[in-house]
């Protein structure tokens, strides 16, 4: 038995093809994204080295720590909504009816292209035919905002169908979570006199704590890598008030082609995202895990 | 429970009405609420597909929500003929097949070694696996373009395939290794007894037993290759070799000012996931769930 389980052979076989893959897909580029970084290089012909100098020049890109802090105040809002997104699951997971078919409503947009949402959303803030300035001319308001040509808004409006397209999958997790709590529990609170809110907070979120963790997590890191909609609903504008980490790198590479640069731009995201996963992992960790089943 | 708590400190029956007709209030607020959300996250798409059968000057001019006279079906036949959306339609329906098929046989692979054979490394490359969900593709763009260059796979389809293969990989080995880990071994213990190969017995007694979870882990493959963007729109420059997701961003670009064909575009890259959707919506909403947790 156990020589047949451990046959070298087969277990080759079955995980060096997977195992190549992400190598080559994976590990290289984000090893070769730093060693670019080092280079001046414009995607054709030969890179040359040049030290530091791309990340030197990084630090002091206004335009850089611009797109850094825009992708900040996305992870900002994003954990902010999560707020919101567990109290709606909280109420779902409650005796509420059609609970089923709301979640299954609420996680549409989800499944949806950020190309498509964008598209879609281009044209509800579209100044003069969209549905959003239509209905506040309705509602009696003459000078209805340009969405995404104001630089001081345009970073909310785009926010608004990121929250659209995402609220469906936070809310399907805490639901999942929240409905995988043994009833015995919730019972027992209630028993003992708990209200609905003290049954909410001081039994339920404890119990979920992991998965919010996980959220946030996700949350932080899914805004920070921010890309598709940004791309095709402003590319950045209007004068880079959009413009995100990872839209700025793309910028850099694709249409100014420097690829030193850009690489070096790319290896701060991944960074950045790996320091985020390991910080909120840090800040949030408990001592001992709560052990329910 | 209201009426264990009232056992356990007995109210007068007036406090006992009063509360009850408070909480139905209270859930009749919380309806309205759920409903004004399902309502947000569904009125975009209404328009959209309002105005998909609309013409310009109805869409502009009748209010939003209001049905046009006729159904102007022919926004779709138009630009299903004229653009080349059945193209790229084409193109993202065998990328996205090729790619959940050989992603979830090759996750089968691993994670039936990882979790039934014995050997030194799996710690190792477990964990390569698993990390490998935490980095962002964006960081890898630049790389794997000059490396696909190389090897003369830019504008091939295959680096798409390649691509998105690898990456779905860890996930698709974070849903199925739950159910490899419940999986009893007396399965194999009793087909090796029997003289069965691992191979034999992979092939014909593990994988028919993972079918349910490795549908589910396909329908979560085909929903993130169906709308990728970012390595169609940097890897391939032929435009005849593009998906749709890429394809409607050149198209409406074509049609700025018609907005009857833009809704039209957007509906038939939006329509086969909605089938999916309401054919399998549980299992969509037990994979996703199940995708994002166990992490």
């Amino acid at each position: 038995m156990n020589t047949v389980m451990s046959n070298k052979r087969i277990i080759a076989l079955y995980v060096l093809p997977s195992l190549f893959l992400i190598l080559a897909i994976i590990y290289v580029p984000i090893v070769l994204t730093g060693y670019y970084g080092l280079m001046n290089w414009n995607g054709i012909g030969k890179p040359s080295y040049i030290g530091l100098a791309n990340y030197k020049t990084l630090m002091h890109d206004s335009v850089f720590w611009h797109s850094t802090f825009h992708s900040l105040l996305f992870a900002l809002l994003s954990t902010l909504c999560l707020i919101l997104y567990l109290a709606v699951a909280l109420v779902l997971s409650g005796k509420i009816r059609g609970a089923n078919l709301l979640r299954k409503i609420y996680l549409i947009p989800m499944l949806l292209s950020s190309v498509a949402i964008a598209q879609l959303w281009l044209k509800v803030y579209h100044p003069t035919n969209g549905i959003l300035n239509g209905l506040l001319e309705k509602l009696g308001f003459h000078h209805t905002p340009e969405w995404l040509a104001d630089p001081h808004i345009v970073l909310y409006a785009i926010f608004i169908p990121i929250l659209w397209q995402f609220a469906g999958f936070y809310i399907l997790i805490y639901y999942a979570a929240l409905k995988n709590i043994p009833a015995s529990l919730v019972e027992a609170a209630k028993i003992d006199g708990a209200n609905a809110l003290q049954v909410a907070l001081r039994i339920k979120l404890p119990l979920i704590s992991e998965v919010i963790k996980v959220t946030i997590v996700l949350a932080v890191v899914g805004s920070l890598k921010y890309f598709d909609l940004i791309y095709v609903m402003t590319d950045g504008g209007p004068n880079q008030a959009s413009e995100v980490m990872a839209s700025y790198m793309y910028h850099k590479a694709f249409r100014e082609f420097d690829f030193g640069y850009g690489s070096a731009i790319g290896f701060f995201l991944l960074i950045i995202c790996l320091v985020a996963t390991w910080v909120i992992r840090r800040l949030t960790a408990t001592k001992d895990t709560i052990q329910y089943s | 429970m209201p009426s264990m708590s009232t056992a356990i400190r007995p109210r007068t029956e007036e406090a006992v009405s009063a509360r009850t007709l408070s909480s139905s209030i209270g859930y009749g607020v919380l309806y309205v609420v759920l409903a004004a959300t399902a309502v947000l996250q569904l009125l975009p798409l209404l328009w959209l597909l309002l105005f998909s059968l609309k013409n310009n000057q109805e869409i502009f001019n009748l209010s939003p929500f209001a049905l046009p006279k006729t159904l102007h079906w022919s926004n779709y036949s138009t630009v299903w003929e004229q653009g080349s959306i059945g193209r790229y339609f084409f193109n993202s329906l065998w990328i996205t097949v090729v790619s959940v098929v050989l992603t979830i046989l090759l996750a089968n692979f691993v994670t039936f070694a990882m979790t039934r054979m014995k050997w030194k490394l799996s710690g190792i490359v477990l964990g390569l696996f698993m990390i490998g969900m935490m980095i962002p593709v964006h960081s890898t763009l630049i790389p794997l373009f000059s490396l696909f260059k190389k090897v003369h796979l830019t504008d091939s389809q295959l680096s798409i395939v390649l691509s998105y293969i690898a990456f779905n990989l860890p996930l698709t080995i974070m849903i199925l290794m739950g159910f490899y880990m419940a999986l009893p071994k007396e399965v194999e213990e009793a087909s090796i007894m029997d003289g069965c190969s691992v191979n034999r017995m992979f092939f014909r007694i593990i994988l028919p037993m993972t079918a349910s979870v490795s549908v589910t882990a396909a329908i979560i493959n085909m929903i993130y290759n169906w709308n990728e963007f970012i390595f169609v729109n940097t890897f391939l420059s032929d435009d005849s070799k593009k998906t749709l997701t890429v394809g409607i961003q050149n198209f409406v670009g074509q049609y700025t000012t018609n907005w009857g064909a833009i809704g039209a575009t957007l509906m038939i890259s939006i329509l086969p996931i909605l089938v999916i959707f309401f054919l399998l919506s549980n299992r969509i909403v037990e994979g996703i769930a199940a995708g994002s947790v166990k992490g």
